[in-house]
Parts: C-alpha cells; structure tokens; sequence
C-alpha cells in the first residue's frame, strides 16, 4: 500500500509516502531513529502488517515538522529517506 | 526630497511620505473590494496630514499584494524588497525580519545593506496569518484587539489540534464548553500560530537581531508567544509595526529619484 | 431574539431492510462510524445490508456512536447482546466503547465501497465533513494506495456549509442552485476557505448572483480534490462516497473535470465506511476473533 500522510492547502501539497509493501520486509526501520524530530511510528496496519507511517500527531501539520530538514536554500536533509534501504519514503515538496 | 510609499494589504492600505529619511505623515484605510480607491484615499489623507499636494511629491513607490492597483505610483517593489529596507533603515543591526499580515506571513533574511539573501512566504493559507487570530477572536466572542492583553493573562496554555482556521473555530468552541477560560485559549491560540510562523523562520535561519513587523506585531500576545517560541527578544517598531513596509517603498523611492 | 436558521443542518434518518429477518441470521455484524461532523451505524446479517441510521455528530463521541447503533436498532427488536462483532471506523473510531476493534475509515471506505458499488471500483473518492479521502483498491476491496486530507477545510463538508451559511443557502439545495447559472464562472481563486468567503463576499457586492457564487465555488472544491485524485492514480470505475457525493453541483463538475463518470448506488453515500466496518467485523468472526 502507498499511504500518503500529509495534507493540501492553500499554500501547497505537503505529503510523505511510504510504499508499506516495501516497508514490511525491512526488518530494522532506521527511518524511525534517522527523523531529528521522530515524526515516524511504527505500527501494525488495518492488514496486521508492521509497517512504517507519519505520527497522527504530526500529520497535520508535516510542512512545519519537516521544516528543519528543508531550508529554504541551501542543502536538504532528508535524513528518513537516506536511511531508507528499500527507497520506501518519498516527499512531495 | 519627498517620496512616498504605499503598500496596498489585503485588508489595510498604508501611506507614507518621507521628506529626505524623515517620516512627515502616514495615513491607512481598508483595502475594500476596490484597491485603486484605496491607495487613492490613503494616499490623498496623508499627503493632507503633511500639508502637502501630490506634485510636491518627486516619486512614489507601491508594494503589498494590491500594489499592481496602484496606477498612479510611478514604480512597484516586492513586499520581502519593501520589509528588508523599511527595517534596516529602523534597526540597522537587524539581519531577520519576520512580516505578519492580515493574510500573509513572511520571514527574510537581510544582509548589513538590507539586500534580502532569502525568504520564506506562507500565503494563502490562513493558518499562518492575522486572519487566524481574527476568526478566533470571533469564535472566543472578544474582540480582536482584546486578543492580545486577554493573552497575558493567561495562567497555562492547552495545546490546539486544528491547524485549520476554520476547524480551530470549532476547536475553540469546543474549550469554551469545557470551560477552560477564555485568557488560557487566547494563550493558546497564539502559541499554535507562533509555531507556524516560527518554522518558518528557522527555513530562513535564525538570525539575530530579528524584527517583528506588520499588523500582527501589534498584537503583545502573539509576540510573546512568538519570542517564547523562538526563545529571543523582537525588535518591534512599536507605534507603526504596519507601515514599515510603506516606509520601505518610500525609501526605495528616495533610491530611484535620487538617481534619475 | 430571531432564530437563527441553520442553513448547514442535513436531514438525520434510519433505514430498516424489510426483506431480511434478522432471526434467520447467521452472523450478525455492525460498524459504526464516527465522523467529526456525522456518524452512521450499519448492521449487517450474514453480510447483507439490514439497517442503518445517519446522524450529526454530539460533542461527546461514545454517546454519538451509541445513539447511532441504538438508532440503527430501533423497532428492529434487536440488542447489542444479538451483535457477534462490532467495528468502530472514522476520526472517533477510538472512542466506540462497545466496539470489539477500531479499524480506519481509510480501510473500512474501500470495502464498503466494494460492497456498494461492486468489485470494479478501483477509486473511490470520500468528501466526508472534515476530511477528503482518495482511495485506490484492488477488486476485492483491500487499499492500494492512499491520499487523506483532513488538515484544511476547503474541499470539505465543512467548508461547503460554512458558504451555505454565508450566502443563505440550504446546504441540500446547494448543488442545484449551483446548476442555475446561465455561463460557468470561473471557479473562485482562494483555497482557503475563509479567504473565499472574503472572495465571495466582494463577488456579491460586485453584483454577482448567489447561483454564480455558488457555481464558482463548486467548481472550485472540484478542481481541488482532481489533484488528490491524480497524486494516487486515477483509475476506473469510480466512485464518490460521502456527504459531498449527494451535491450535484460538486459532482458534475468533477465528472467533467476528471472526464469520467461516477458510479450510481442505491445507497446512502455516506454509510460506506459503516458497511466497510460492519463487513470487516464478519470477516473477523469467520476469522475465529470473537
């Protein structure tokens, strides 16, 4: 499953996708530990499957979570996506 | 030299004029449904509070999101242009300067000559904006010039789940029920906008010193939240946060006649 | 003081399936699904339909998913002790005390819509009250793909009835009000929606009409859920579930937007997640979970 947590308002799209099919054979998760800001949680899905997905608590408001990460010029750091072997987890701004 | 600068705001039009770096008189009225009109009126009260006719004046400069409105001025600038000059020429030690209008929210980083190196724009979402602050005063039933002090008051803050400002009205509601006094959720209700304009400025880089302007800076309780946040001290120009942005244009104004 | 009339305020309902006998069932299952703005509860027997009931969501959950399943219940004769399984979907699915597990609406929607509009629906759109959800899903109903928007109001519920309420409209004749325009403005410009109320406000005075407004915001609210709907793949058949299905005004322009149809149903678009709870809760008494 690609789940996309995040939102679209005014003044963009802001989502992260996690392709959870990739997720599940990925025994280690380092993208919960590799997040500044620990924004991931690892939980058993709707299918009993254990996957990866965007805490509920910051799903609302993930263009400010991730701002740290994201400067407004200068080098990004998407640090959950580096460590992500499976190439799982994609950013859509 | 006279110039004059008008920043046409989505809700507030200001006018400036500038008499060789001295501010002779400012003037603002709401933007309305017709901007032309406004800049036309703002301009014409304060070139009257400085005793002045228009041909006196040698250039003016437009800026704000109705600035293209403004027919009669003889040359445009950006807003983040506009802010970075109007604060330096304030607070030349300033290198960040955060701008939060009625629904836009700005942060910009200058270098020593006011030359803006970066910025980051939250725009069309009221969330990051005065507007915010304004459909929750209207939920909380005080007005929103009461926002501020009622703020101050505030013993602790509830954290608010909306980001929204139409489902935050709900929220709000929603503690007014759980009674929850009304000074702890105008606590809160600052606290979870400085957070968003405060991610924003961490996108440009936290830079001191920082200066807070636009109408919102008028609003004490949103710059207490927003300096508990950032953990620093605002410069704020206290009686005229709003027309720092006019100031700007007219000094850019200065800039252009000087050199024609 | 004068009433205030409530242009925003829906028709709350129950529904009874008079060809089924509950006593000659096997499996008896229910879903509740508790919205931010309504909830529905659905029983099932043997994985059928039996009834339902729709209503406003109170401030206080566990009572709203209680009024819900009794409401479901009423002159059925049947009792929550007659129930085997009981799923709690939607934003308060956390907060269904009688409920055997909390499964999320993300799930639940994709398999009632299988169960509604049969097992080709691949999207299924949801404009629920406080949140817009695209879903892609296999034939038998499992999530492929998901996109939920529940940050902002526009292209919600939500912001639908906060125009209503702004242009005196009631929030069932939106949508054909919004047909009655003689040119198709051009959809407002403002996501946002309190920055579209300002819009719309200074279209009025400029002379517009309530329908043109209305027009400009439908087509609006359609324009914005199309880029939802491509960020998962849009693939057919399709469906629209959810309060914002029964808006004609929102829906015909999406069609045209999208230049597809959406699937009919003789169900209330609005119980798919409650169907998709009540079948999921069937699957688990099969399973051996109860």
């Amino acid at each position: 499953m690609i789940a996309n947590y995040g939102y679209k308002d005014g003044s963009g799209d802001f989502f992260i996708s996690i392709d959870t099919d990739k997720c599940i054979a990925c025994e280690d998760k380092p993208c919960l530990e590799a997040c500044p800001i620990k924004i991931l949680e690892k939980f058993a899905d709707d299918y009993d499957d254990e996957v990866v997905g965007v805490k509920e608590e910051h799903r609302k408001k993930i263009k400010y979570s991730c701002a740290e990460c994201k400067p407004a010029s200068g080098e990004r750091n998407l640090a959950c996506q580096k460590v992500c072997q499976p190439g799982a987890i994609e950013h859509s701004w | 030299m006279i110039t004059a600068g008008i920043d046409v705001g989505n809700k507030i039009t200001k006018a400036l004029i500038l008499k060789d770096g001295e501010i002779l008189s400012r003037a603002q009225t709401p933007s309305g449904f017709v901007q032309k009109k406004a800049a036309r009126d703002a301009f014409a009260e304060a070139l009257k509070l400085a005793g002045l006719r228009e041909a006196d004046v040698a250039y003016t400069m437009a800026t704000g999101a109705g600035r293209n409105e403004v027919t009669f001025a003889q040359g445009r600038i950006t807003e983040v242009g506009a802010a970075a000059r109007g604060a330096i020429k304030l607070y030349p030690e300033a290198r960040t300067v955060i701008d939060v209008g009625a629904e836009e929210g700005r942060a910009l980083k200058m270098d020593e000559a006011g030359k803006v190196i970066d910025f980051a724009i939250n725009e069309k979402c009221a969330a990051g904006a005065g507007s915010f602050v304004e459909s929750m005063s209207r939920a909380l039933e005080v007005s929103l010039e009461e926002m501020g002090p009622l703020s101050l008051k505030a013993e602790k803050a509830v954290p608010m789940n909306a980001q929204c400002a139409v489902f935050a009205e709900s929220e709000v509601v929603s503690l007014i029920h759980a009674r929850i006094p009304k000074a702890d959720i105008a606590k809160s209700i600052h606290k979870a906008m400085a957070s968003r304009i405060s991610s924003m400025v961490r996108r440009v880089g936290l830079q001191k010193e920082m200066v807070m302007l636009g109408g919102v800076a008028r609003n004490e309780g949103f710059v207490q939240a927003l300096e508990e946040d950032l953990e620093l001290k605002l410069l704020i120009p206290a009686d005229y946060p709003e027309y720092i942005s006019a100031l700007g244009a007219a000094l850019a104004a200065a800039e252009k006649a000087g050199v024609k | 003081m004068a009433e205030v009339k409530e242009y925003w305020r829906w028709k709350e309902y129950n529904w009874k399936n008079p060809d089924i006998n509950w006593q000659d069932a096997a499996v008896i299952t229910a879903g509740i699904d508790v919205g931010s703005v309504s909830s529905q509860a659905v029983i099932m027997c043997d994985g059928e339909l039996y009834a339902f009931s729709n209503m406003r969501t109170g401030s206080d959950s566990p009572n709203s998913a209680l009024n819900a399943i009794n409401w479901a219940m009423a002159d059925t004769g049947l009792t929550q002790k007659n129930i085997h399984f009981t799923v709690g979907t939607g934003y308060g699915r956390v907060n269904v005390p009688f409920a055997d597990r909390a499964i999320t609406e993300i799930a639940c929607h994709a398999r009632g819509a299988n169960y509604m509009y049969g097992p080709t629906v691949r999207t299924i759109l949801d404009m629920g009250g406080q949140d817009c959800k695209a879903i892609h899903c296999n034939e038998k109903g499992k999530v492929i793909s998901f996109i939920m928007n529940d940050k902002c109001a526009a292209g919600t519920g939500r912001g639908m009835e906060v125009f209503a309420n702004l242009l005196g409209v009631s929030i069932e004749e939106v949508g054909e009000r919004s047909l009655q325009v003689d040119e198709e403005p051009g959809p407002v410009s403002s996501t946002c929606v309190v920055f579209a109320k300002t819009e719309a406000t200074g279209l009025l005075r400029s002379g517009w009409s309530t329908e043109k407004v209305l027009a400009a915001y439908c087509s609006a609210m359609a324009h914005r859920v199309v880029s939802l709907l491509e960020r998962i793949g849009m693939e057919e058949d399709f469906a629209i579930t959810g309060g914002i299905a029964k808006n004609v005004g929102v829906v015909s322009r999406l069609e045209k937007e999208l230049g597809v149809k959406a699937l009919k149903t003789r169900h209330d678009t609005q119980i798919a997640g409650a169907i998709g709870g009540a079948l999921f809760a069937k699957a688990l008494v099969e399973k051996g979970k109860k």
